[in-house]
């Protein structure tokens, strides 16, 4: 088993064990999307047009749920010097963890979205695009979630501070990733799909590097 | 090509010569933003938006501000992680709460020139979006600074959050463009402000950034002073 993939077999194995690591983003995007038409109310015209919207957002703030974790876990017991010291770089262990990450919330999220979606009344074509955009886009909330995790990892409070600075980065993950259900629903062509693939792409290759860099610095400190 | 720079860069040269510089920069900043707004002032009321039209000269400068701030960040981050200098450090640390300011005063100058103008007091449109979202990444960098104790860690990491977030303000700011738009497109270049109005609001700018320079210069100061004042009170328990 090469370095990389025993890490990611670990981190999931870990994710798995610990109880809920899963279930829990499940359970708060499940969460979001039944408080909102409570709030907005029950009107299927207005939760069809902002459910695309709301479910990306959900999606991305359960993300951020487990994010606080990432490093900081393993900062604490010192197995991230262990892992540093292993044959496998800093930036290969970022990337193995940001995997780990987004197969054990963005995908289960992804994967729940089309029944989550019955709830704002979206179509059958609205839904299948809100899935795709979130398979397309949760990497990106995973990549730049785990750069905001790598900041905050030495940092007790700092669930609290991650979401301050990684969903401002995220607004254009939110604004083509709806933009491409919004398509469907008004059969307006807009580019959606190749703004969030690059956003998605750059956000991924780029991540594991600034990742790395962090941990160092947090290590040497 | 940066070596004059870094002979500035001794925080002993740099007090010597920001207290030089400083009385000089004061009277610049007063006598330049009370020109600006005597000139301001004393234009005639547009023949659209009436005696509205003065809001810009606190409004534009101010949102253009917010962006040259966080460049100015940037820059500093950028010699924070390379050189390591304890003077990049700060000037990246206490650029971030005037930026966030002039962010601010954008926004909500904008929000009253708003109301009269297009009805609204906020509209979800791509400027107002970019800069709402720039003024969070000021908050997001300050909150991180003030949550980690150990000054020089703090300082590079939070170098690392500046340069994240000067390559993604471009793309935020490109995709809520691409989202909605209100706001008018540039003007200036363009050549399409009335020159009657363009001379007041070129003064306002330039009265901004050096009240920027001279705002940045007293927070650099004061941080190192109260380093030294620090590092002489430890000497004094130790």
């Amino acid at each position: 088993m090469s370095p990389f993939s025993a890490l990611l077999a670990r981190d999931l194995r870990l994710t798995v064990r610990e109880g809920g690591g899963v279930g829990l983003a499940l359970g708060f995007f499940a969460l979001v999307a039944t408080l909102v038409p409570l709030g907005v109310g029950p009107d299927m015209v207005v939760l069809a047009k902002v459910g695309a919207g709301i479910l990306w957002v959900g999606a991305a703030l359960a993300a951020l749920l487990s994010l606080d974790r990432l490093f900081q876990a393993d900062y604490e017991d010192g197995s991230l010097d262990l892992i540093a010291l292993s044959p496998l770089s800093l930036e290969g262990a970022a990337a193995a963890k940001m995997l780990a990450h987004w197969l054990a919330t963005g995908l289960p999220l992804t994967l729940l979205s089309p029944l989550l979606s019955v709830f704002f009344d979206l179509p059958a074509p609205a839904t299948a695009m809100l899935a795709a955009s979130l398979l397309l886009g949760t990497p990106a909330v995973s990549a730049a979630g785990a750069i905001g995790a790598s900041l905050t990892l030495s940092l007790r409070r700092g669930g609290l501070i991650l979401p301050l600075i990684v969903l401002p980065l995220l607004t254009p993950a939110v604004i083509f990733g709806t933009g491409m259900v919004v398509e469907v629903q008004t059969g307006l062509a807009t580019g959606a799909l190749g703004f969030l693939a690059a956003f998605s792409l750059v956000t991924v290759l780029l991540s594991p590097f600034v990742a790395a860099m962090a941990v160092r610095l947090n290590l040497a400190g | 090509m940066f070596d004059w720079l870094f002979r500035y860069a001794n925080p002993a040269r740099f007090m010597g010569l920001s207290g030089a510089l400083l009385p000089w920069l004061v009277a610049a900043t007063v006598l330049t933003i009370g020109t600006g707004l005597y000139l301001g002032f004393s234009t005639p009321p547009d023949y659209q938006q009436g005696h509205t039209v003065l809001i810009m000269f606190v409004h534009v400068p101010a949102a253009s501000m917010a962006t040259i701030v966080y460049f100015s960040l940037a820059m500093a981050s950028l010699f924070s992680l390379i050189n390591r200098h304890i003077l990049a450090d700060v000037a990246a640390r206490t650029a971030a709460p005037i930026g966030a300011v002039f962010t601010l005063l954008a926004l909500a100058t904008g929000s009253l020139w708003g109301k009269p103008m297009w009805g609204t007091w906020w509209e979800w449109d791509g400027r107002m979006t970019s800069t709402l979202v720039q003024f969070f990444l000021y908050l997001g960098y300050s909150a991180l600074w003030n949550a980690i104790e150990d000054e020089t860690r703090a300082a590079r990491i939070c170098a690392i959050l500046a340069l994240v977030g000067a390559v993604n303000i471009p793309i935020i700011k490109f995709s809520v463009d691409w989202w909605a738009t209100l706001h008018q497109g540039e003007s200036i270049v363009s050549g399409q402000v009335a020159p009657v109005f363009l001379a007041p609001l070129l003064t306002m700018m330039g009265g901004y950034f050096l009240l920027f320079l001279m705002l940045w210069l007293v927070r650099i100061r004061t941080m190192i002073l109260e380093r030294r004042a620090r590092s002489l009170m430890v000497g004094v328990e130790t």
